[in-house]
């Protein structure tokens, strides 16, 4: 094994039918790859067996893989979300056996070659391919429902974003068994990702992984803020905005404004790699340095997309489990738009140590601190709701209470970093990686559970099992301190990010401790899974008839209808008068119309989006691979697609006036049964 | 007057700060980063003190406010007020933003006043906290050379260099000058001083000085490929003496030269590259490495540049 794979990468064999690829890339030699190889094939045909068998083909793709409803690809966004979870932990969990192993002496189970694929990996997963769809998901879920809409502005471009995201995610699965990833880090910090210094494919796995996700993030990001700029319900001003939505309206604004960033320094780096240019290579004029600011340029706004939705999400969960109006609405709004505003002019504090002079790295500390009184006036905000509220400890509140607890201490590291003498001891220590797993697992994976747990019951009409929601949550919670707690304390004592190997032993207590923080998060995880397959067998005692699933408490319009709502969503669009609609409606003893029904307009289903994005897939990999027959057949199809879909004017249909009248009386008896008129 | 918070003036008020938050990161006699050995390094752990003691000012009341109101709080707890539809107070509102802002200001005066003060291209204005800088001051040069996975260090005024050992008299200032060879890394000695990146083709500086005899640890802060965990050295803190019969031993033990070529042999990759000692260094060798240009072959960036700023003149002269 050893070394062979720096020769099959590096040579420049390459015919014109297969391009790079041969026999010898398949990683035969790395035995925990082929039994994962293995295992995901087996399961494979174990999953197509039993859909076959259940004759589930025909209903897979006509309701859900072809489906433009914003519910179904909210929905389909959170699987490809915990699949992915699954991926990027199992390589979090492959890290923290190995440091356990080598820190106390052992050579541990990994070679260089791939232990360094595996944090690459690690990184793009999670942030790419798990926070994003997360993030992505309850944004097209639920927003579409607060604004009163019947779906987003663009329903195909929702489908076809959708298919793209997973796209990139089966490219950097592939990677896993034809070839390799990236051995770079999660950014890809040239001249090491040059193709001087990686040969081989793994960067070109990331860039085009990247690229076909990027597009389909670009383009939801477009759709979702054009939904919300022009599809509010009537009445529903901006500052009658849900905070979700004003979170989630944020979060778009600055994926279009972030995300084409991303694709253009990706974009040059490709032709760095493919056509010899020397934008960021060491020598004929290329500078590294450009890469690096433009990368974080998008990358520092990447971190507030990631939160945003989240203190959306929080703050719905605290109005309603406090049963209170959220204190300070306006400076909540505030507090979002400076974030958002104040997130583009931060990017240097990544790079503080790359010797910028004194003002300018002042000049970025000082900014990046500013963030914090935002945020700060914002974590107050939820708690003087929580002050004089009636607080009932469900799922969502719990996930909320540690979400403030932890967040807090993230945030105070944080600051601390941006410290620039500060930053100077501490950068791409585990200090820091403590940090960013303060603030993505303790903000971004708390928020995500807390949403999942606060509208399941809505998305499919029970609510999830509590008992196991509550070993979930007490696996990841302590899990999170115990494994990220020792990395803290091992920045301070000057370990630096990435090691495979230390020539230190006595820092051993402090990894295992760190692996077994990683076990309790793997028992959350777990939980978590048997929480939903419980909830499943148990959801006729979860059945939430009555819509409004919190005793009652909703708030924001999405509890106004039934759980599913219809795939119409309002068979009325509401009317809104004030801020916290639902609730207004409630006191005012709204009475829900039981007739005098209309013909729904509604956007027809179409499998455009995900043929053309798998094409995209396709291209990419041939790209990889420099398979140029493939690569251009597949890219001219795609505008052939394309244009073919421009002439499908079988793009709408009416939902009949007595298909409403019907969805409707049954939840008109449905509500009766739930005791509620 | 900024100066002076740092410079802490006030030694009742340095040592109770140092004292909470020694408290706050308890034990951290072996954390390095915490109690280093250099007075660089020191005034840094300082700050991450200073800094942490001001944040608690405000952490600790919202963490203790958090368990307060989620206790008193709860639905069961049917003594505690409920008013749902209370949801706005301007004197509140302004505390909320205010007392953040005002933490975040005074952090901001520090963070301006030290980012300044300890701004790695400065050369150091004091030994120690209580040595001031001598008058004729003579700054030690290491030229610093990262490579594929090894650190080479030239001293140019004893015209001597190593890979992956380095060594310093205690307080006499010492100036790196930190370039890359191949792709970009970060050049760190906890005990000593912060780090900066080393990356090709450019030139970063570092001002330090070591205050107590010791054997430290350095390594590369930013992965550069598969032998990054091998890329440490030792950085040796020694008295004069000491340093005069290291440099000695470098000299006389391994009668090497480190010429042009003896560099293109040693940039090869090599991962856990045993300690070298180079008893002369070739003329101009860390220009060289810095303008990229060891290979005879290749023309130097500076002099590329040059070349460059006359063409670009003459076309303009040509147009006009």
């Amino acid at each position: 094994m050893s070394n062979n794979y720096e020769t099959i990468y590096a040579d420049d064999r390459w015919s014109p039918l297969f391009g790079k690829l041969s026999w010898d890339v398949i990683p035969f030699h790395e035995p925990i790859l082929i039994a994962t190889f293995l295992a995901v094939i087996i399961g494979g045909i174990a999953l197509v067996a039993f859909i076959t068998h259940k004759k589930a083909w025909g209903y897979l793709w006509t309701e859900w893989l072809t489906s433009i409803d914003h519910k179904k690809i909210g929905i389909m966004y959170m699987v490809l979300g915990l699949v992915m979870m699954i991926r990027g932990f199992a390589d979090a969990l492959l890290m923290r056996a190995h440091q356990s192993m080598t820190s106390s002496g052992g050579e541990g189970f990994l070679t260089p070659h791939h232990y360094d694929q595996i944090f690459t990996a690690h990184g793009v997963i999670m942030i790419f391919f798990v926070a994003m769809p997360f993030v992505t998901g309850l944004m097209n879920y639920v927003t579409p429902l607060q604004i009163g809409a019947r779906d987003v502005a663009f329903p195909f471009l929702n489908n076809f974003s959708f298919w793209m995201t997973v796209g990139g995610a089966i490219l950097v699965n592939v990677s896993l068994f034809i070839g390799e990833f990236g051995q770079t880090g999660w950014l890809a910090y040239p001249p090491l990702s040059g193709i001087q210094f990686s040969p081989s494919v793994g960067v070109d796995y990331y860039i085009w992984a990247l690229q076909v996700a990027g597009i389909g993030t670009t383009l939801s990001g477009i759709n979702l803020l054009v939904t919300i700029v022009k599809m509010r319900a009537p009445g529903m001003t901006y500052m009658k905005l849900p905070v979700f939505t004003w979170t989630s309206l944020a979060t778009n604004a600055l994926i279009v404004a972030s995300f084409p960033v991303l694709t253009a320094v990706l974009a040059l780096l490709t032709l760095d790699r493919y056509l010899g240019t020397h934008f960021f290579t060491n020598d004929l004029g290329g500078n590294a340095m450009l890469y690096i600011n433009l990368i974080w340029i998008w990358g520092h706004p990447e971190v507030y997309i990631l939160i945003l939705p989240l203190f959306g999400v929080f703050s719905e969960v605290v109005a309603t489990h406090c049963r209170k109006q959220i204190f300070g609405y306006d400076s909540m709004v505030y507090a979002i738009v400076v974030i958002m505003i104040l997130s583009y002019v931060v990017w240097l504090h990544h790079f503080f140590t790359m010797g910028s002079g004194a003002g300018v790295n002042a000049f970025f500390g000082i900014t990046t601190m500013i963030i914090s009184i935002p945020t700060g006036a914002k974590i107050f905000n939820w708690l003087f709701t929580m002050y004089k509220g009636r607080i009932t400890y469900e799922l969502p509140m719990m996930w909320t209470i540690a979400f403030i607890i932890t967040f807090v201490i993230g945030g105070m590291t944080g600051v601390l970093l941006a410290v620039p003498p500060a930053d100077f001891v501490l950068h791409n220590s585990l200090f820091l990686i403590a940090h960013f797993h303060n603030v993505i697992i303790g903000g971004v994976v708390f928020g995500v559970f807390a949403g999942i747990n606060f509208w399941f019951p809505k998305a499919f009409g029970y609510r999830l099992d509590s008992f196991w929601g509550k070993v979930s949550f007490w696996g990841w919670v302590i899990g999170f301190y115990v494994a990220f707690m020792p990395l803290y304390v091992l920045g301070l004592m000057g370990v630096t990010r990435r090691l495979s190997q230390f020539p230190d032993t006595t820092l051993s207590g402090y990894f295992n401790t760190a692996a077994i923080g990683s076990v309790f998060i793997t028992i959350g995880i777990i939980a978590f899974f048997i929480q939903l397959y419980v909830s499943y067998q148990t959801r006729d005692e979860l059945r939430d008839d009555n819509g409004d699933t919190w005793n009652g408490d909703g708030r924001t319009l999405e509890w106004s209808t039934s759980s599913p709502p219809p795939q119409y969503n309002f068979a009325f669009t509401p009317r809104v008068h004030t801020f916290d609609t639902w609730w207004d409606m409630k006191k005012h003893g709204y009475q829900r119309p039981t007739d005098g029904f209309n013909a729904i307009h509604m956007p027809k289903n179409t499998g455009a989006g995900i043929i053309i994005a798998m094409l995209c897939t396709i291209m990419g990999f041939a790209l990889v691979w420099q398979i140029w027959w493939l690569s251009a057949l597949s890219f001219v199809t795609v505008i052939i697609a394309s244009i073919i879909h421009t002439f499908n004017y079988d793009r709408d249909y009416y939902i009949p006036v007595e298909e409403v009248d019907a969805i409707e009386t049954k939840r008109t008896e449905q509500l009766a049964k739930g005791g509620i008129a | 007057m900024g100066i002076k918070l740092l410079s802490i003036k006030n030694k009742f008020v340095a040592k109770c700060l140092l004292l909470t938050s020694t408290l706050a990161l308890s034990g951290c006699d072996d954390w390095v980063v915490m109690s280093p050995f250099g007075d660089i390094a020191k005034q840094e752990a300082f700050l991450i003190n200073a800094s942490t003691v001001l944040m608690l000012v405000i952490v600790v009341p919202v963490l203790l406010m958090t368990v307060w109101f989620a206790w008193k709080y709860r639905a069961s707890n049917k003594d505690a007020t409920y008013e749902p539809g209370w949801h706005h107070s301007a004197t509140l509102e302004t505390v909320i933003w205010t007392t953040p802002l005002i933490i975040i200001l005074v952090l901001s005066g520090l963070t301006y006043v030290a980012t300044h003060r300890l701004d790695p291209y400065l050369p150091i204005s004091r030994i120690s906290e209580d040595k001031p800088l001598p008058d004729n001051v003579d700054t030690l040069v290491i030229e610093v050379v990262a490579l594929d996975w090894k650190w080479l260090f030239i001293y140019p005024e004893y015209n001597i260099a190593t890979v992956n050992e380095i060594a310093a008299p205690i307080d006499r200032p010492i100036q790196f000058k930190i370039t890359s060879g191949s792709v970009m890394n970060s050049f760190y000695i906890p005990a000593l001083a912060g780090q900066i990146y080393a990356m090709s083709g450019m030139e970063t500086k570092m001002h330090a000085v070591i205050n107590e005899k010791g054997v430290f640890d350095g390594f590369s802060a930013n992965y550069s490929g598969h032998g990054f965990s091998q890329m440490h050295f030792k950085f040796h803190g020694v008295n004069d003496e000491g340093f005069d019969s290291w440099v000695s031993k470098v000299r006389s033990l391994d009668n090497q030269t480190l010429n042009h070529q003896g560099y293109l042999k040693l940039e090869e990759k090599t991962t856990g590259h045993p300690v070298t000692y180079f008893s002369t260094v070739g003329d101009n060798l860390y220009h060289d490495i810095l303008n990229r240009c060891v290979d005879a072959n290749t023309v130097c960036m500076d002099k590329q540049m040059h070349l460059d700023k006359h063409r670009a003149k003459n076309a303009v002269k040509h147009k006009e």
